[in-house]
């Protein structure tokens, strides 16, 4: 029996390069990071790696980067 | 006791021939098949099947699971997931029960899982009412589900045995349907025995290591693709109806043909009550009219080619109606037959064998066109 | 356990909370209709790490009730997880009451947006009082349902509620679920953008605004005890939260409230904690 299309397989960007929705591209200003990694456990997207490298191709400029950032480390840039 | 008979005779490949209802049948079939995830809740007339199954596995006759579920809606879904896992499956239902999980059904049958369902047709209200007819079963034609439809209780045993296998060969669920009342409380003689079904196959099971999602929101042509798939499997399953019709009671493949080989006049009806149908079919044989009876074993697939070959005159008798006409009715008819119709016995109003004749005769001098039997 | 570049809106609470199943042993996820639906990934694409069955609205307890009982009876060692939203769990709330009742051995995560968002912001039993809606346009008449008491009520095994706010403490509530037996609940407060109307930058900021305001009470509940998380204890004590109205005003859903509607609120909102406390052993 053919499985299709019952079956979808798992896929990075199943929606697509998202990052073509930002309006505001959020970064890291290296000399105020003191990689808490509170970035990384609170990006919905989850495309802030271990070393505080943002993936551009998915990140969608919400912001809570940004917002939450305590040594305001982040500044949204506009695309 | 009746338990120690059956135990003794479907382990060591014995037939064993016992006084059962159609409901305690199928509850010996299922025991045979073995399933792994039993969900069901209970519904006049078919709780004697849930109680019958819950005391084998409380007595150890039966290794199964038993969820106590809280509504019929749930029943087909937890068969659902249980099936989704890979386990062999059986729920049970009736009327308004199967009105609860009618969306289930389309669900299961859209997933591509095989599992067994029986129905004890019983009338839909409103009004109220508890007794057979077959109102409710046709909830089911337009799912994708194969609908069998049994006569008696053997056939209700036999044929809840080939639906685990057939249900597996092709990965569709099957429901097998027996008559409120008159067959599921009634007792007639089954010869028990164990066919030997294998192993549980189906076309995909979900375990915690894989990386997919099944049922996902899917758009226009695959969507399509998928209700494709499963009608072109639907009528494709009447092969293997057919081939293991042997092996399963020998009734008759898609269709019992009963004294039609040369017939002027042939009767369309499934359900228990083709039983007495048969009866007048002797009387009016006896009073010179060459009369058969055609009865369909499914409602699904539908029997196209055994309905497309009858010749002569055509009367399709229903135990439920989708409008003026009855449901199979519209089913012969769509077949290109120019069939009579009469509807009858809705809510369970008994139509007995001086009834049948009554029928019957006004059908063989012409008295009939659409009517209902009141 | 979810793959970036997925459909979710920017700043979505659902797929924060999806990022931190990783803490949970062999899941399987069973997802009726909502948010979860499609930011799960649409055909052919599953945007999951973790196999994902999707099942129609109401059926979700039953479904992962029947896998489990699968699974054990074939061996497999698996956490089947019912990931819902709250409008899955109004639809679907005989069936979850029911998989509570029978103490089915699954986890149950209700993904609270307070709205039926997927279907563009219609009130739910849970969303907030006074909320403005599509379907509650000069905002919810009846107060927001407490699923996680009624949990607790069903003497569930393991009962915890958790905000995208704080993901330490969700994260440690998710392990905890996933180490033990039994019918266990996480009801998870999850501030939607779109749906609140506030800026996606926001979602975190009023999370924990919402425990800071008393509006979301974090504890857990198992053993017979309710504990109060450690993040939300301070505000436990109504002296120590914040005005209720710093919590509404941020929120577009809100706008509308009078002074003495916000006081109605916090009186409301009071009232629920005095049953909270009555059920903590703190």
């Amino acid at each position: 029996m053919d499985l299709e299309p019952l079956i979808s397989r798992m896929k990075l960007g199943a929606a697509g390069e998202t990052g073509s929705w930002r309006n505001y591209r959020p970064v890291v200003k290296r000399e105020l990071c003191n990689v808490c990694k509170t970035c990384l456990s609170y990006c919905p997207e989850g495309v802030i790696n271990e070393m505080i490298e943002i993936d551009y191709r998915f990140c969608k400029g919400c912001g809570i980067c940004k917002e939450i950032c305590k040594q305001k480390a982040i500044e949204m840039v506009p695309e | 006791m009746q338990g120690d008979l059956q135990t003794k005779g479907h382990r060591d490949g014995t037939r064993v021939r016992v006084l059962l209802t159609s409901n305690e049948a199928i509850a010996e079939a299922v025991r045979i098949a073995e399933p792994e995830v039993i969900a069901a809740y209970p519904i006049t007339p078919q709780s004697p099947i849930v109680e019958r199954l819950a005391e084998m596995i409380a007595s150890g006759d039966l290794r199964a699971s038993f969820v106590r579920v809280e509504s019929e809606h749930s029943a087909m879904a937890v068969i659902h997931g249980a099936a989704t896992a890979g386990a062999r499956v059986f729920t049970a239902t009736s009327s308004h029960g199967l009105a609860y999980m009618y969306e289930m059904c389309w669900w299961i049958a859209g997933s591509r899982l095989p599992a067994v369902m029986a129905v004890a047709t019983r009338s839909i209200g409103a009004p109220w009412n508890i007794h057979g007819d077959h109102t409710d079963i046709v909830l089911l034609r337009d799912t994708g589900w194969i609908i069998g439809m049994a006569e008696t209780a053997q056939e209700a045993f036999d044929m809840t045995l080939q639906a685990f296998f057939v249900s597996e060969e092709v990965n569709i669920p099957f429901a097998v349907g027996i008559d409120a009342f008159t067959m599921s409380h009634t007792a007639e003689v089954v010869e028990i025995w164990n066919p030997k079904i294998p192993e549980r196959r189906q076309a995909y099971r979900v375990l915690p290591t894989d990386r997919f999602a099944v049922n996902a929101v899917t758009m226009g042509k695959a969507r399509m693709k998928a209700r494709y798939d499963l009608a072109v499997d639907l009528e494709n399953s009447a092969k293997i109806i057919e081939k293991s019709d042997a092996e399963f009671g020998n009734h008759g493949g898609l269709v019992e043909k009963y004294r039609l080989d040369d017939a002027d006049y042939a009767v369309v009806m499934m359900g228990g009550w083709c039983g007495d149908a048969k009866d007048a079919i002797d009387v009016l044989r006896g009073e010179g009219y060459k009369i058969g009876l055609l009865r369909l074993r499914f409602l699904r697939p539908f029997p196209k080619k055994a309905v497309k070959e009858l010749s002569g005159e055509v009367l399709v008798v229903d135990k439920g109606n989708s409008d003026i006409r009855g449901v199979l009715g519209i089913e012969v008819s769509s077949c290109g037959i120019e069939a009579k119709n009469v509807v009858a016995g809705i809510g369970g109003v008994d139509v007995g064998v001086e009834d049948f004749c009554k029928i019957f005769k006004n059908f063989v001098e012409g008295r009939i066109g659409l009517e209902w039997y009141l | 356990m979810i793959l970036p570049g997925n459909t979710s809106c920017q700043g979505c609470p659902i797929s924060l909370a999806m990022r931190c199943l990783d803490e949970i042993e062999n899941p399987v996820l069973v997802i009726p209709a909502g948010c979860s639906t499609v930011v799960a990934g649409l055909h052919p694409n599953s945007a999951m790490k973790i196999p994902v069955v999707h099942v129609p609205f109401a059926s979700t307890n039953a479904v992962a009730c029947g896998l489990k009982e699968a699974y054990k009876r074939l061996g497999v060692e698996a956490n089947v997880i019912a990931w819902m939203g709250d409008g899955g769990a109004d639809i679907g709330f005989a069936t979850l009451s029911a998989s509570a009742a029978r103490r089915d051995d699954i986890i149950t995560v209700v993904v609270d947006n307070e709205a039926y968002m997927n279907t563009g912001t219609q009130a739910s039993l849970s969303t907030f009082w006074k909320a403005k809606t599509t379907t509650s346009p000069l905002g919810k008449r009846d107060e927001k349902r407490n699923l996680a008491l009624i949990m607790i009520a069903h003497r569930a095994d393991y009962v915890a509620t958790a905000t995208v706010g704080y993901v330490e403490d969700l994260r440690r509530k998710f392990r905890k679920a996933g180490e033990l037996k039994g019918f266990r609940f996480i009801h998870i407060h999850c501030p939607c953008p779109p749906g609140w109307r506030f800026p996606s930058e926001k979602t975190i900021e009023i999370a924990r605004k919402a425990v800071a305001s008393g509006a979301w009470a974090l504890f857990e509940y198992y053993n017979g005890k309710l504990r109060f998380s450690g993040v939300g204890r301070r505000y436990v004590d109504k002296e120590n939260r914040i005005p209720l109205a710093d919590y509404l005003r941020s929120q577009g859903r809100f706008e509308h409230l009078s002074d003495e509607e916000v006081k109605e609120l916090e009186n409301a909102i009071e009232k629920e904690w005095e049953i909270i406390r009555k059920f903590s052993n703190d």
